[in-house]
């Protein structure tokens, strides 16, 4: 019996969700089938997020890709059915071609499993995104070192902790219809590992806690740069990049097991600021959006 | 003095030729190669770090590298006898810098762009005073530093020896002088 999950027309951060809770219902051996044929649109944290759902599978899964050519193209174009070909058993044709890329995509999916695969995205997206960042969102030169530092620590993280492989992605929207009203740029670093209650099960937080649960445990990890080592230099990534997203005015959220926390909420966004009791999704993910800079009249 | 250069010793680290310093592994292996190098230098050397063609330096990397560098010389009874001063280095190096040595209660001599050698990391102002009045001189001895701060000569002493054993300025007999100005 295959259970089918069925992805929203919009897969980004908040309707995966949605996907997470279909999953919540099918024993983790059964056999599943993704259902992406009728999904329009999908942000780095939704395509990488699939990926880690593919990972976190005993049995392989099928994969239905998007009916709608656009769509489909644009995966292509962002990598994904690179590695999704390996992860999934793909149900259905898919554009094999990479057409000439994708301007807003700062960076295609990419897989984080070792040292040196940080070292290369850095160096890639210093290339692509110092433009745009610069040009696009009016940072400052300065802000482009804050955001290679940001990738960087959120996929050191993924090979120090998380036990396996994850993904990154990084595109560039034009929000202009959005309640933040202008441009911005989507980092997602998600990964299927043991998330952040198990990476800090032997901290001394976790020690000194009377409750421990994935919620927690985040807020240790994120919120107080706990660290599974004693080591007081331990917990500066976190720390660091959550200095960078608040002082550019973005948005960070992270995810892990049953609980997601929002430790910067601008202003031009709404969020909760910690969710417990979700359903539970292995690893961690962590998604920053960093909007154009106002420039002051 | 010595220079080193950073970008010499990432090259070393790495099977391909990268200019970022990133990740703890990245900040280990880097270390270990300096170390190295400072090791078979002479009794009270100044070693300068060239950070000049490093682009990126994260925060892990950071710790890793520059911070687990200074924590033995620094101790009680330090791993040898040297100095080490930052250049070449940015106002992003500096974010991430000042970032891990405040984690640790370090503090650095780097020398800017502009010429000017200033302390960043963990240091009151008090700290950040005597040691300006030392730059300033050139070397000072403690009832010099007294005579010009106000400070009764006791603290200024104990000040002043707490700076030389952070690394932070240098203690010939009864002199307080300038990272690099005894050869």
């Amino acid at each position: 019996m295959t259970a089918v999950i069925t992805l929203p027309s919009s897969l980004d951060e908040p309707n995966f969700e949605s996907v997470i809770l279909q999953l919540a219902a099918v024993p983790d051996d059964a056999k599943v089938l993704v259902d992406a044929r009728h999904c329009r649109f999908a942000t780095p944290y939704g395509l990488t997020a699939l990926l880690c759902l593919a990972q976190s599978r005993l049995e392989k899964p099928d994969f239905a890709p998007p009916e709608e050519e656009t769509t489909a193209s644009y995966w292509t174009r962002a990598s994904f059915f690179k590695y999704a070909d390996e992860l999934y058993n793909m149900r259905g044709t898919v554009p094999r071609t990479r057409a000439g890329g994708d301007s807003d995509v700062l960076l295609e999916v990419t897989p984080v499993a070792k040292n040196e695969d940080v070292h290369a995205i850095v160096t890639r997206i210093q290339e692509k995104a110092t433009q745009i960042l610069t040009n696009t969102l009016d940072l400052e030169p300065r802000a482009t070192m804050g955001f290679s530092m940001t990738l960087s620590e959120a996929c050191s993280n993924i090979i120090e902790h998380a036990g396996r492989g994850g993904w990154v992605m990084v595109q560039r929207y034009n929000w202009s219809k959005r309640r933040v009203g202008r441009d911005v740029v989507q980092i997602a670093v998600t990964d299927a590992g043991v998330g952040f209650r198990h990476s800090l099960e032997t901290s001394r937080a976790r020690a000194l806690a009377d409750r421990w649960d994935d919620a927690i445990a985040l807020e240790n990890g994120v919120m107080n740069a706990v660290s599974r080592l004693s080591d007081p230099g331990r917990g500066q990534g976190l720390k660091g990049i959550r200095g960078w997203v608040h002082r550019f005015d973005g948005k960070l959220t992270v995810r892990s097991g049953k609980a997601r926390i929002a430790p910067i909420i601008p202003d031009w966004d709404d969020d909760l600021p910690r969710q417990d009791s979700l359903p539970e999704f292995p690893g961690a993910q962590l998604q920053v959006i960093i909007p154009k800079r106002v420039v002051d009249a | 003095m010595t220079h080193i250069d950073v970008q010499s010793a990432l090259a070393q680290s790495l099977s391909a030729p990268y200019h970022d310093l990133v990740t703890r592994r990245t900040g280990l292996a880097v270390r270990t190669l300096i170390e190295r190098q400072l090791s078979g230098l002479a009794d009270g050397s100044v070693a300068f770090l060239d950070f000049s063609h490093i682009g990126v330096l994260d925060c892990s990397c950071a710790d890793e590298f520059v911070a687990k560098l200074m924590i033995p010389l620094t101790a009680e009874h330090p791993s040898r006898d040297g100095y080490v001063v930052l250049h070449g280095v940015s106002d992003g190096h500096v974010d991430s810098i000042e970032q891990v040595l405040h984690a640790h209660g370090l503090a650095l001599v780097v020398l800017f762009p502009d010429g000017q050698a200033r302390l960043v990391g963990a240091v009151t102002d008090v700290e950040r005073r005597l040691w300006e009045i030392v730059m300033l001189t050139g070397g000072i001895a403690v009832e010099g530093v007294a005579a010009k701060t106000g400070i009764a000569p006791e603290e200024a002493l104990s000040l002043l020896n707490s700076l030389a054993r952070r690394r932070l300025v240098r203690r010939d007999d009864d002199c307080y002088s300038p990272l690099g100005a005894v050869a």
